[in-house]
């Protein structure tokens, strides 16, 4: 090895590098729309990206999973190609992030897409449960109503504590940590509508809406709730293994992993196809994604995309995306929802 | 009678010396058999972990393909006859390989029950069609027997990996697809081969259709760059550091920073990345380039030590005889310190590699962590490594990613054991002692 070589060679690395240095100062134009935003909505988002890129002679969108939070992030933040143009969210706008979106000049077109069920689910060989949101509350919550006004610390150490219909079994819950949009919505539908179920929490919801907050989404730190992990195979994998602990995830995964996995009933009904589509199981939430009207036009294929996302093919009752675990919405809705996407109909709120 | 009390005495004196002796010896034993412990429980978790994931990922590399007698019907591809390549990719290849599943089952004639007959095949099985029809017109209007891609599970049922005697309403594949699974084998239409897609696509939704062949190259674009940027910035750095550098507190100070450097946890790069090269650069977001030049930040402190190291370990006598015999500084270090010192310096510049090869954290905020189809062609194009394509199947519902996942990490290991071993290679061949 003689220094000619070696000098040679650090010229071409460095000349190289300085060259990926310059090249980066030029804005370049994107031809491929960028999406962000939630991971829930993710699996969909990116079949059709898929779909789009195979029939359309558009480039396949590029799809990042940055959560429904970090994605409004992104997208609110300004106008221009360096900004993604669609974002996907587990949960409809918030009022802040739609402010945000409006100062930077943003005109949002809201899309819903269908529904998503969260279910509490354990292993097949494990006991049967018969849930109902209060249940749930008196089980996970930090602090439950005492009878005589006050709060104390969750007592509950069995199923049968809880609800002496319940089996006998330690309190074991294994969901996803806070960060998380499935925990945000779990703690929403399903601990809220619990704690709804106490007439004095009830009567403090319409005092005092934080400090019912406050009550309704703490969930105990005291090891019967079991922090898992954003991966949901992950939960999947350790119910197989602990047939007396339930575990909270998204009904894809108990849709894939039906030979294993039996969803709990809330409230009498079981976290089937039908039962969420129909708006009987209590614990479902709403996908949307969000499109930035200013880059339709500018960066190709954006109103297409919308089109093939709101097909029947995509989003109808037999359309891939229910392959995919996708809850459709009505067909009433469908039809309204295609009509305002499809002519980009701005948000107002 | 003094005698014998002499010779009980040293026997005395010869027991106790013994015994003290047993005890040293045992102590050493033991010591022995705790550090052989340490080497066994490390190699059994080692042997653990890779037997599980070559168990659970050797399904992935083998794909269950059906055999289907496509008639490419001239009507349906090509009405106008014009033969032109646009037309030709974009016919309704589907339609055809549907119409070939259905002939196979001439009794299936209810509308729900086709459906589910033409989910056998997966639905991107008829990709490769258009592929031959631009290649080779002359098949159109013929029948060809090709075999295609079936669903996921159909997949995973065929490698056994779901149980028939599950009650029907908790399995994937419902009864009728078994019977027609089991109809078509008896007739050797169902066969199990190479999944060469793996190896020469991008990701998909689709378990069967999904490949890792985009993240490797995204993977090695992005190496490139990192290392024609850590590289030469490293070892200009550690030889100015080293040779020239006159030591006072500043210098000092520069060292202490390089090596806190070296610690300082990959998603702070991340971070960095995203306010310099997105924000401020305006680079564009998901590109290897953005990617690289982060992995490359991340890698200089090692590359640094690792080549300080190395220069340090050229004995001042070389330096002494090359000044001696009338050498600059300058040519003492390119004509003599510096090659002497190269095979150190690419070793720790392969195990820096081989660590940047295998980071998620600092791409998660400048967007490599996405879905993409498309493989990249530039160090601009959108596009995700190795280790992130892990975590995206890792995380998917569908559980034919499962063996996916395992086989994309098969593939990981073997091109860090690949770097490492040259890393070895390197280090034999070339070291010198002095």
């Amino acid at each position: 090895m003689n220094f000619k070589n070696l000098a040679q060679n650090v010229a071409v690395a460095a000349s190289v590098a300085v060259a990926s240095f310059t090249m980066a100062g030029v804005a370049e134009a994107r031809d491929q729309i960028q999406i962000v935003g939630s991971s829930t909505v993710f699996p969909f988002s990116t079949a059709v990206a898929e779909r789009f890129g195979q029939t359309t002679s558009f480039s396949t969108p590029v799809v990042e999973s940055t959560g429904s939070g970090g994605g409004m992030k992104l997208f609110c933040s300004g106008v221009g190609l360096e900004h993604p143009d669609i974002t996907n969210a587990s949960r409809r706008i918030k009022d802040s992030e739609f402010g945000k979106c409006t100062d930077n000049g943003i005109t949002i077109t809201e899309v819903k897409i269908g529904f998503d069920g969260i279910v509490l689910a354990n292993a097949k060989e494990g006991a049967e449960f018969y849930l109902t949101t209060r249940d749930i509350f008196l089980a996970l919550a930090k602090e439950i109503p005492d009878g005589n006004g006050g709060l104390i610390e969750n007592p509950h150490t069995n199923w049968s504590d809880v609800n002496p219909q319940l089996p006998d079994l330690r309190i074991e819950v294994l969901g996803p940590p806070p960060t998380s949009g499935t925990r945000d919505a779990f703690v929403e539908l399903a601990m809220e509508s619990g704690a709804k179920t106490f007439p004095e929490l009830k009567a403090l919801r319409k005092e005092d809406k934080k400090a019912f907050k406050a009550v309704a989404h703490a969930v105990r730190e005291d090891g019967a709730f079991v922090e898992a992990g954003e991966n949901d195979n992950l939960i999947v994998q350790k119910l197989t293994a602990n047939p007396n602990a339930l575990g909270i995830f998204g009904f894809s995964f108990l849709d894939q992993n039906s030979d294993r996995l039996k969803g709990s009933i809330v409230d009498g009904n079981a976290p089937t196809f039908d039962n969420i589509a129909g708006g009987a199981y209590p614990i479902s939430r709403s996908l949307f994604f969000y499109v930035k009207q200013e880059h339709v036009g500018t960066v190709p294929g954006i109103e297409e995309f919308v089109a093939e996302f709101t097909s029947e093919a995509a989003w109808g009752p037999d359309g891939y995306l229910i392959d995919k675990g996708l809850i459709p919405l009505p067909e009433a809705d469908r039809d309204a929802i295609r009509g305002s996407a499809t002519s980009l109909a701005p948000l107002a709120m | 009678m003094t005698d014998m009390a002499i010779s009980t005495a040293a026997d005395k004196q010869q027991t106790e010396f013994s015994a003290r002796l047993q005890k040293r010896y045992a102590a050493e034993r033991r010591f022995r058999a705790y550090g052989l412990g340490a080497i066994a429980i490390a190699v059994s978790i080692l042997g653990i972990l890779l037997g599980t994931i070559s168990f659970q990922g050797a399904p992935a590399f083998f794909q269950t393909y059906m055999k289907i007698d496509v008639y490419f019907d001239e009507a349906v591809i090509d009405p106008a006859g014009t033969r032109e390549e646009r037309t030709l990719r974009t016919a309704n290849y589907q339609a055809l390989a549907k119409r070939g599943l259905y002939e196979i089952f001439p009794e299936v004639t209810e509308r729900r029950e086709k459906r589910t007959l033409s989910r056998l095949l997966s639905s991107g099985a008829y990709r490769p069609l258009g592929e031959m029809v631009v290649n080779d017109p002359s098949i159109i209007g013929t029948t060809q027997t090709i075999w295609l891609v079936t669903s996921d599970d159909i997949d995973t049922f065929y490698k056994g990996q779901i149980d028939r005697e599950t009650v029907e309403a908790d399995r994937r594949v419902k009864d009728n697809e078994i019977a027609w699974v089991d109809a078509l084998e008896a007739d050797g239409r169902v066969d199990l081969q190479f999944n060469t897609a793996f190896f020469a696509t991008g990701d998909s939704r689709e378990p069967e259709l999904a490949g890792i062949w985009g993240a490797v190259v995204g993977s090695f674009l992005t190496l490139i760059v990192t290392l024609s940027v850590s590289f030469p910035l490293g070892v200009s750095a550690a030889v100015y550091l080293e040779e020239f550098a006159p030591k006072n507190r500043w210098t000092d100070l520069i060292e202490v920073n390089i090596n806190n450097l070296a610690a300082v946890p990959s998603i702070v790069f991340g971070l960095l990345g995203l306010a310099v090269f997105l924000s401020f650069f305006g680079m564009p977001r998901s590109a290897p380039l953005v990617g690289g030049l982060v992995l490359a930040l991340m890698t200089l402190p090692t590359i640094i030590i690792a080549t300080r190291a190395a220069l340090k370990a050229v004995p001042p006598s070389i330096r002494e005889a090359a000044l001696g015999v009338g050498a600059s500084d300058l040519q003492v270090v390119t004509h003599h310190v510096l090659p002497l010192a190269m095979p150190g310096i690419l070793t720790g510049t392969i195990i820096g590699m081989a660590q940047a090869l295998g980071e998620t954290a600092p791409l998660l905020m400048i967007g490599m962590v996405a879905f993409i189809v498309d493989v990249p062609s530039s160090v601009t194009d959108p596009s995700t490594v190795l280790p992130v394509q892990i975590y995206i199947w890792a995380d998917s519902p569908e559980r034919a990613f499962v063996a996916k996942t395992s086989a994309a990490i098969m593939v990981l290991l073997g091109f860090l054991i690949t770097m490492n071993a040259i890393a070895v290679m390197l280090r034999k061949r070339f070291e010198r002692r002095w």
